[in-house]
């Protein structure tokens, strides 16, 4: 089983976001590997670890010269190669999942493990539009995965709740927290991953126009009304907060 | 014309239809506004649908007892096209997300994801919506002959019946068999308000201390006002609570009347699941907790003494 990997790089959750002009601006922002792509690349790793044919593991990032960190976090953390498709033009998810079909069809891959959702462009399409254009399955919000031959056996949520499921590789599985906790890479790993293969992908190997343009970000902060309470006297505190809950917010009856 | 896929639930049709059905209606695209019911025995959802839409047209058959994204991207695909469909709207829902996609690259449409507000701008169809886990609003267009949108729940009103009932038609659909087995389901339940629906909310974070204090102090508070619970990713993590009442990124996203957050931190992706409630409250015993930037009222205070003391005077 080949395995690819898809790797967005994100700003770090504690950084701060800022926005200049239209456009939200990440200079000087940390940015790191999105934790739920983290989660798919840590499974990939587990699978081989447990011993389940996996051949080889790719890891692949659409985006800009700096991506290149988030592969090489990647690549630390235990996968064979990556591929990188170096571009600073921004593509919705049903654009990307192109190029995401297209390498998976020309790597031979037959499980593609990803992220539930992105924390840049909070968006959950990329999985479902990637398995859409190769006509694989997908299943989404993963918790649990196990392999045995050619049958991925799991549970993901849904809706209402969650439920066990069975499928045929190939696939396109995408991860939900509780999948596993993933590996900081060690140092003699940061310094193998230098060593490893990082290719770059010429977009114009890719027929792929974004479909849908950005006109504009604005941070909209609701005003709040940080009302601070001292509560050092806890009775006349939770009283305090019960009338304004009461009589100025009017949310309690 | 404009397709609308209904969302339903226990044979009733969900907020989220009605929700888009106001999309619909505003959003300026040409078009009678077509409700797409599909499932299983779903007449009495149809009947509901009627209400409030055009038309409503109904796929009732075995094959689609239970959802699958194959075969429900495969049925609204076939109806827009033969409906030739200006505008697709999906609901903002788990399921809803994971099966748009496959609509939108079946109808080589562009796809406007988890939208919070819609505006046609000629032929272009304009978007709203939360990006970099809620803190940004981004502005996006497409344009095209058709165009698929998802629409994010509890962002428009719920439309109000129209002036006469739509007619129902029944569907014939070509579908793909499903090659996901299903190999048992576990529904989330609750003695409580759901947390989508819930007016207010209590929720406990690793502060609350251990897992009696939740029942005690969370529950406890929740039980007295009427509220639903829900709890941060730490504590279920900890194996307090089900994943069920987790709040954030990787859990539900909430939008109540009042969030009262109990030693709670106000993390990133917790924010990104309720820093849309209408007011929050949050008690802390660290001043400098960053759910205090968020908060119309806090107190800074231990919830060993100010929870119970919040219970006892909200009792009537
Ligand atoms: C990919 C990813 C996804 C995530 N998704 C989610 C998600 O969906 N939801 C989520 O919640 N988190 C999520 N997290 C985790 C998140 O980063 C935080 O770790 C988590 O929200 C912290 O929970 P907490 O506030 O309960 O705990 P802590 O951060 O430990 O905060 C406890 C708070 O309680 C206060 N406190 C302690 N004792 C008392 C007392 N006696 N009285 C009053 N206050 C007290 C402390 O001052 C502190 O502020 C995610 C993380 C990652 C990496």
């Amino acid at each position: 089983m080949k395995i690819l990997t898809l790797v967005r790089q994100v700003p770090d959750a504690e950084a701060r976001v800022k926005v200049s002009g239209d456009r939200v601006d990440l200079d000087g922002t940390t940015l790191v590997i999105d934790g739920m792509d983290e989660y798919g690349v840590e499974e990939a790793l587990r699978l081989r670890e447990g011993d389940t044919g996996v051949e080889e593991i790719v890891a692949l990032a659409v985006g800009p010269k700096k991506v290149e960190d988030a592969l090489r976090t990647a690549l630390a953390m235990g996968v064979d190669r990556a591929i990188h498709v170096e571009t600073d033009e921004r593509f919705d998810a049903v654009a990307l999942s192109k190029i995401v079909a297209q390498v998976a069809g020309s790597e031979g891959s037959d499980l593609i493990l990803l992220g539930g959702q992105e924390a840049d462009w909070d968006s959950q399409a990329l999985g479902a539009a990637s398995a859409e254009r190769l006509g694989w399955p997908q299943l989404t919000w993963t918790n649990e995965l196990k392999v045995e031959g050619e049958t991925l056996t799991g549970r993901h949520d849904v809706d209402d709740g969650n439920e066990g499921f069975k499928v045929n590789l190939p696939a396109v599985i995408t991860a939900q927290q509780g999948l596993n906790e993933p590996r900081y890479p060690t140092l003699p790993n940061i310094m193998k991953a230098k060593k490893k293969e990082l290719r770059k992908d010429d977009l114009g190997s890719f027929v792929v126009q974004p479909g849908v343009k950005y006109l504009g970000a604005e941070i909209q902060t609701r005003a709040r009304l940080n009302k601070m309470i001292d509560g050092k006297d806890p009775q006349a505190a939770a009283e305090q907060l019960l009338d304004l809950l009461r009589n100025e917010a009017k949310v309690l009856a | 014309m404009i397709l609308v896929v209904a969302e339903y639930a226990g044979g009733k049709l969900g907020k989220s239809t009605l929700e888009m059905m106001t999309a619909a209606r505003e959003c300026g695209r040409e078009g009678p506004i077509t409700l797409l019911v599909l499932g299983q025995d779903v007449a009495a959802v149809a009947t509901e649908a009627a209400a409030v839409a055009d038309q409503v047209l109904v796929g009732d058959l075995p094959a689609l007892a239970q959802y699958n994204p194959e075969v429900w991207a495969a049925a609204v695909t076939q109806i827009a096209k033969e409906g030739e469909a200006s505008t697709v709207l999906i609901g903002g829902s788990r399921s809803g997300r994971e099966y748009a996609p496959r609509v939108a690259v079946k109808l080589d449409a562009p796809y406007l994801e988890d939208a919070i507000k819609l505006t046609a701008s000629g032929d272009a169809l304009q978007a709203q919506r939360y990006t970099y886990l809620a803190r940004v609003t981004e502005t996006v267009e497409a344009s095209g002959p058709v165009i698929v949108a998802t629409v994010k729940p509890g962002s428009f009103a719920p439309a109000a019946p129209a002036a006469a009932a739509g007619e129902q038609f029944d569907i014939e659909l070509e579908l793909p068999a499903s090659r996901t087995e299903i190999t048992g389901k576990s529904v989330e339940k609750t003695s409580r308000v759901a947390l989508s629906e819930a007016e207010v909310i209590v929720t406990g974070g690793r502060g609350v201390g251990s897992p009696e204090n939740f029942a005690q102090f969370v529950e406890g508070l929740a039980d007295n006002i009427g509220a639903g619970v829900g709890a941060t990713r730490a504590v279920v993590d900890a194996g307090w609570r089900p994943y069920a009442e987790q709040v954030g990124q990787t859990g539900k996203t909430v939008q109540p009347k009042a969030y009262i957050a109990l030693g709670v931190s106000g993390a990133v992706q917790h924010l990104s699941g309720m820093g849309k409630s209408k007011n929050i409250i949050a008690i802390n015993k660290d001043a400098e907790a960053p759910i205090f930037k968020v908060a119309d009222y806090g107190i800074v205070g231990d919830v060993n003494q100010i929870v119970p003391a919040l219970i006892a005077a909200s009792k009537k």
